[in-house]
């Protein structure tokens, strides 16, 4: 009982220091000169184009990777075939790789020395320090997000259901939509939401592609870096509390959809940790 | 003469009565090729234009080398210390029911939930000479903000919830008869965990090792506030990477993007290779 006990706070002490810690000096820095300042440096102008700079780029890299995550776990839970386990791997690549290789990846490709660079810059189409770089970069890194929670549970599930629609004559978008989707209904937004969660938050790679300008190509997570960088450390934590806000929300999603879900998740991680 | 049922044919795919599946393979291998291998192909054909003595004179200046070494021993300290920490975190999560269990549960993802940069500006405060912990550290002669221990602080709360989560369902799965045997035959509480569930969760602490791992060298904006960045010493290999695209240093960063691809790969492939002798020894 003793070392139980003593496990026990050990484990609370530990992650309070490095989980929770973390979360309270966001919002006590940005707190700190009281809340009249806090929403001060909330309405800035600036903060509201990273507001939408960073939405737009996260509404075009999930859906992105909603529509592949789904044709990914069709092909690769449905068939067998050879080269499924290399696939597998290749989707989960983005994982085990940098950030800031991802932003250079786009550089190499579209920056003014890149492959498309010559091209691009005679039909004055910009990529690099713009927009469509930091939304090709964001895809990079959150490719495998949606992807990997559906193909395990897409592949627990089994086709059973699917081939009894088969011979009931049903057609493949109808098949689709009524038997397999709402099937995979809870790990679509499980998935969604860890994708757009990484989305909205990433740094690495958009810094790399993006041209740092405060209110013109700064997402949220720029805005944080530029404010603090300038000395401006209260307005770069209330940006920081926007964004850990987001975090919180994802959480609390996350633990619920886990709650109502738990045996179908035990399974998909069961799956993974094998 | 003797009827014979017709061998069947080795074919690529099992066969299926499912529809969809050229299609959806197409788009996903379109899809793979533009966003993730297409590009990485780009780096790569790039890095060999460089030549090999080209590559070689970028990847042997002592800053690469100093900030490779800066990466890597951090990044083994940090999930090395994790191994620990997440092992308990997990277990305790698993096996235990205490007041608060679920809210510290749901707490564990925060590092994949919370943007790195405001992991960065956080840890920073926190650590920084006068920040909270910082400031109980700084009379005891102890620093950590802008010295490679703060590297390891930010890739221990960027790299936990890697290894909790792949052991947490090794240790539910865990057969508690197996446990409660050994404590009737009079094994201690230790030797138990040491016997007994340890071997069983081995395996899963070697993938959320590595999985850390690869984390940790990737890492950015959580160390860049905390580092203190100075070449060699607390400078990690990704910022370097970014400092040359600052200068406009292309086939540097290329070169260093590429070095990092492959050290990464080579320590998962010597990961998994550990772990699958680590596996035929166990018999699992």
């Amino acid at each position: 009982m003793a070392v139980r006990r003593s496990l026990i706070a050990v484990a609370i002490a530990f992650m309070t220091l490095f989980l929770v810690l973390p979360l309270i000096i966001v919002f006590s820095e940005a707190l700190s000169a009281g809340i009249g300042v806090y929403f001060n440096a909330l309405i800035d102008p600036n903060v509201a184009d990273a507001i939408y700079l960073t939405l737009v780029i996260a509404a075009v890299a999930v859906p992105a990777n909603l529509v592949f995550g789904i044709m990914a776990s069709w092909c690769i839970a449905k068939f067998d075939f050879v080269g499924r386990n290399v696939l597998i791997t290749l989707i989960d690549l983005p994982f085990s790789i940098s950030p800031v290789i991802a932003g250079l990846l786009e550089v190499l490709l579209f920056g003014l020395n890149g492959l498309f660079g010559g091209w691009l810059s005679d039909h004055n189409i910009q990529i690099i320090f713009a927009l469509p770089g930091m939304v090709l970069a964001t895809t990079f890194v959150t490719f495998p997000f949606v992807a990997r929670e559906i193909i395990p549970l897409a592949q627990e599930q089994g086709n059973d259901e699917e081939e009894a629609a088969v011979t009931l004559g049903a057609g493949g978008l109808q098949i689709f939509f009524r038997v397999s989707l709402p099937k995979l209904r809870w790990g679509l937004f499980y998935g969604v939401l860890l994708c757009n969660a990484r989305a909205m938050g990433e740094f690495g790679a958009v810094s790399v592609v993006s041209g740092k300008i405060f209110g013109q190509t700064d997402t949220l997570s720029l805005a944080v870096e530029s404010l603090y960088e300038s000395y401006e450390i209260q307005a770069a934590f209330a940006v920081a509390s926007l964004l850990a806000g987001l975090a919180l929300l994802t959480l609390v999603l996350k633990a619920g959809l886990e709650w109502r879900h738990r045996d179908e998740i035990h399974a998909v991680r069961r799956k993974r940790s094998a | 003469m003797s009827a014979t049922i017709p061998a069947r044919r080795w074919a690529w795919r099992k066969p299926s009565i499912l529809p969809g599946f050229a299609p959806s393979l197409a788009i996903t291998l379109v899809w793979l090729g533009v966003i993730v291998i297409g590009p990485l192909g780009v780096m790569l054909w790039f890095t060999a234009g460089l030549g090999w003595g080209g590559f070689f004179s970028i990847i042997s200046r002592p800053r690469v080398l100093g900030d490779l070494w800066v990466s890597l021993s951090t990044a083994f300290l940090a999930s090395f210390i994790n191994l620990f920490f997440g092992l308990l975190v997990a277990w305790v999560l698993t096996r235990y029911r205490f007041p608060g269990r679920r809210l510290a549960d749901a707490l564990v993802d925060l590092p994949f939930a919370l943007p790195t940069a405001v992991a960065g500006i956080a840890l920073s405060t926190l650590y920084a000479p006068n920040g909270w912990i910082g400031a109980i550290l700084a009379p005891l002669g102890i620093q950590i903000a802008f010295q490679p221990a703060g590297i390891v602080v930010a890739m221990m709360f960027i790299s936990l919830p890697f290894i909790v989560r792949t052991v947490q369902p090794v240790i539910e799965d865990l057969e508690v008869e197996q446990e409660e045997a050994a404590s009737l035959m009079g094994a201690t509480d230790f030797q138990i965990f040491l016997r007994i569930s340890l071997p069983a969760i081995f395996p899963s602490l070697l993938t959320g090792f590595a999985l850390a791992l690869a984390r940790c060298l990737g890492e950015y904006g959580s160390i860049i506030f905390i580092a203190g960045n100075k070449p060699m010493v607390s400078e990690i290999l990704p910022l370097l990477i970014v400092a040359q695209l600052d200068e406009f240093d292309y086939q540097g960063a290329t070169a260093i993007g590429t070095l990092m691809l492959f050290v990464s790969f080579l320590l998962l492939l010597a990961i998994n290779l550990l772990q699958a002798w680590v596996r035929k020894r166990h018999g699992g």
